[in-house]
């Protein structure tokens, strides 16, 4: 089968030997990305990954699918991002998660068997996870549906204007109900931006089963702009994402990005990856690692004022700590529902045959905790 | 004022769009063409296209950009164009619409309306007389609801776009050019219609007679069939499929002793066996007779020159009487 999917080259502007393309940093129209921030960003998000793997080996949690390799993609989306946008992840967005402000205890639950959701969706617009592929497309066309109707585009308000930012990876996009979004947002030019993570396996299906043709250039079919960017090049992707959802809140409607990443890690913990991908692949790209490429500008003397020094990584080490310490008893103290919850939260108005079913359930639960005792 | 049901739906439709600005419509050709059945006839000319939205073909589109606009705040109508295509959207409605309140544990609730018409009798071509409702009451945390005149068509679909629960909302296509009488006047608060209960259509002593939609004119011919020869049965249209007023069957069972239960659907996992297994839990030893069925047969929709038969229908409907009164 002929490579097509990764023929073209993404931009980029930080390479993965750390050297940084200063006139293509701050592309027009954009803000620059705060290099230091990115990196204890990615360095974060990175440790909640790998102490959730941690947490899941000790059978603290049933499952964790890990973001290894993407924190690049992630920081940098979620780094473009204001307070009043909105976010539909996929269920890898750990660091996505992070950026926008959602408290990484809260994404544990859902894989800890506590929750299936885990945090308030409206507390900071970050949606629940979504783990049916690409149903959130089309919540977040709907979304965006309700931001021009509320007047909440292109006002030129700063604080007004919002965008939907929404995330998929290369297997969504063979979905139908990824395509009909594409359609959706197309034909309305809505404030949405589809962020696909082409992290090149779909459990074990390669991106070449899912497309013949690099995925940004599918968005030429539905009449919006395609943009591949280095999805390990956190700057370029902060730029090509800052770029894409400033267009979306100011009424130029929808963009597709293809972000080039990998997934180093298993689908998920439960997956064997060397039964279908050769490590040596593995191993091409954490050669292009996010934090090493970014962690050796901001070591260079390239980076002038925003040069890190050892003391700098020292608190970062401390601040890495302190989080892994922090998740995992947050983790251990995740509270167990109620057994009467699924009963109170399945409608709004309780009705009388589900009120029934409770105290029959509740009735059963005491007399089964009596037994045990 | 004597009304079709049809209207009477794009009465209530235009009531609730008033009544509430965050009311909107969306779904295939329901613009300028009104809907395939005229249902939003001149909605979209005086709403505007914001509000009343003839959506690209795909229905799992209209339910996903639907639970979106909720998300968003918006309380959305989604108009399936046929029951049968309801199907590509299902996905929508049972992973995420019906699950979203529980997995936000009560924090979001999407106000979703999804009409669809549904049944056969109108002599359709595959496709388009389908009976889905089991699948939706199968599915926990939807309701769904069907009236079977216009004074339920047009209050019952205020109460489901007011309700923040999403609600399959059936429409009986056969009935939706059937007149009945309608009284708007009391879109605010003097009809409650409650769509969880069952309505008692015609009271009666010695046979309750169930169904809903379209069939509940048929139920009610063979009431009149039968008290000819001095029986008096009880007439319910359950209203609602989910949740299911096994309480005003139950009672009336307890009056009557016997119970036969009509439905368009297929007969395996419907809602009649679901009613069945609730009342003998209930009032088994007031059942003079079996409870039984009158349903679609366990077979795909027929050619619709079939049809006549397949469905139930008076005759078959007096057939499963007798058969209950030989006990």
């Amino acid at each position: 089968m002929s490579d097509t999917a990764v023929a073209t080259t993404p931009w980029s502007v930080l390479n993965a030997d750390g050297e940084l393309r200063h006139d293509r940093r701050v592309p027009d129209g954009t803000a620059a990305l705060r290099l230091r921030e990115a990196l204890r960003n990615m360095v974060l998000a990175r440790r909640i990954d790998t102490e959730a793997i941690a947490l899941q080996r000790q059978g603290e949690l049933g499952l964790w699918p890990s973001l290894l390799g993407q924190e690049g993609a992630q920081v940098g989306a979620g780094s473009a991002l204001r307070p009043q946008d909105v976010v539909f992840p996929t269920y890898r967005e750990h660091a996505v998660a992070w950026c926008f402000g959602v408290d990484p205890v809260q994404l544990l639950g859902l894989f800890r068997g506590t929750t299936m959701g885990g945090w308030d969706p409206r507390e900071r617009n970050f949606n629940l996870y979504t783990l049916v592929i690409a149903a959130q497309t089309l919540h977040a066309v709907g979304y965006a549906m309700g931001i021009v109707r509320d007047g909440d585009v292109g006002t030129g308000i700063p604080e007004r204007d919002r965008a939907v930012l929404v995330f998929l990876g290369d297997g969504a996009l063979s979905q139908g109900e990824a395509n009909e979004a594409l359609v959706w947002a197309a034909a309305q030019q809505l404030p949405v931006v589809f962020f696909c993570q082409n992290n090149q396996w779909a459990i074990s299906t390669p991106v070449q089963t899912q497309s013949r043709v690099p995925i940004f250039q599918r968005a030429t079919g539905f009449g919006i702009e395609g943009v591949q960017v280095d999805g390990n090049d956190v700057v370029a992707t902060h730029a090509v994402v800052e770029q894409a959802l400033t267009k979306a809140r100011a009424g130029g409607g929808p963009t597709l990005i293809e972000a080039v990443t990998y997934r180093r890690n298993p689908h998920t913990t439960s997956d064997d990856d060397l039964r279908y991908r050769d490590r040596a692949e593995n191993e091409l790209w954490e050669s292009r690692d996010p934090i090493d490429r970014l962690r050796v500008y901001l070591r260079s003397d390239e980076a002038g004022e925003e040069r890190i020094d050892d003391e700098f990584l020292a608190a970062l080490s401390q601040e890495e700590e302190d989080l892994a310490q922090r998740l995992r008893t947050g983790c251990r103290a995740l509270p167990v529902p109620d057994p009467a919850d699924p009963f109170v939260y399945t409608l709004e108005r309780m009705t009388r045959e589900l009120d029934e079913q409770r105290e029959a359930h509740l009735a059963f639960v005491a007399a089964e905790e009596g037994n045990a005792q | 004022m004597s009304t079709a049901l049809a209207h009477a739906l794009n009465r209530g439709l235009r009531d609730a769009m008033e009544a509430d600005e965050k009311v909107m419509l969306i779904g295939e050709d329901i613009g300028q063409l009104g809907g395939v059945f005229r249902v939003t006839e001149g909605l979209q000319q005086d709403f505007g296209d914001l509000r009343v939205v003839s959506s690209p073909l795909g229905e799992a589109g209209i339910v996903g950009a639907a639970i979106g606009l909720a998300m968003a705040g918006y309380r959305p109508v989604c108009e399936i164009q046929f029951d049968g295509f309801t199907f590509p959207a299902m996905n929508q409605i049972v992973t995420q619409l019906a699950k979203y309140r529980h997995r936000s544990e009560g924090k979001v609730s999407l106000p979703v309306v999804i009409r669809i018409p549904v049944g056969g009798g109108i002599g359709a071509i595959e496709h388009h007389s389908e009976s889905p409702e089991a699948y939706f009451a199968h599915t926990a945390g939807l309701r769904v609801v069907c009236p079977s005149n216009s004074q339920e068509a047009y209050d019952m679909l205020g109460e489901a776009i007011r309700s923040n629960d999403p609600v399959i909302f059936l429409e009986p296509k056969r009935s939706y050019w059937a007149k009945s009488e309608l009284r708007t006047e009391s879109s605010s608060a003097a009809i409650t219609a409650d769509f969880e209960r069952a309505r008692i259509v015609r009271p009666g002593t010695d046979l309750t007679l169930v169904t809903y939609g379209a069939l509940v004119p048929a139920a009610q011919q063979v009431a009149r069939t039968l008290e000819e020869e001095d029986r008096q049965i009880e007439v319910i249209d359950l209203r609602s499929l989910s949740p299911l007023d096994d309480k005003t069957v139950v009672d009336s069972v307890r009056r009557t002793g016997r119970l036969v239960v009509a439905h368009e659907a297929s007969q395996s996992g419907g809602i009649a066996g679901e009613l069945a297994a609730r009342v003998q839990e209930q009032a088994f030893y007031d059942l003079e007779a079996p409870i039984l069925r009158v349903t679609g047969y366990d077979t795909p929709y027929p050619a619709s020159r079939l049809e006549h038969d397949w469905l139930p229908n008076v005759d078959r409907m007096l057939d499963a009487c007798d058969r209950s009164f030989e006990h």
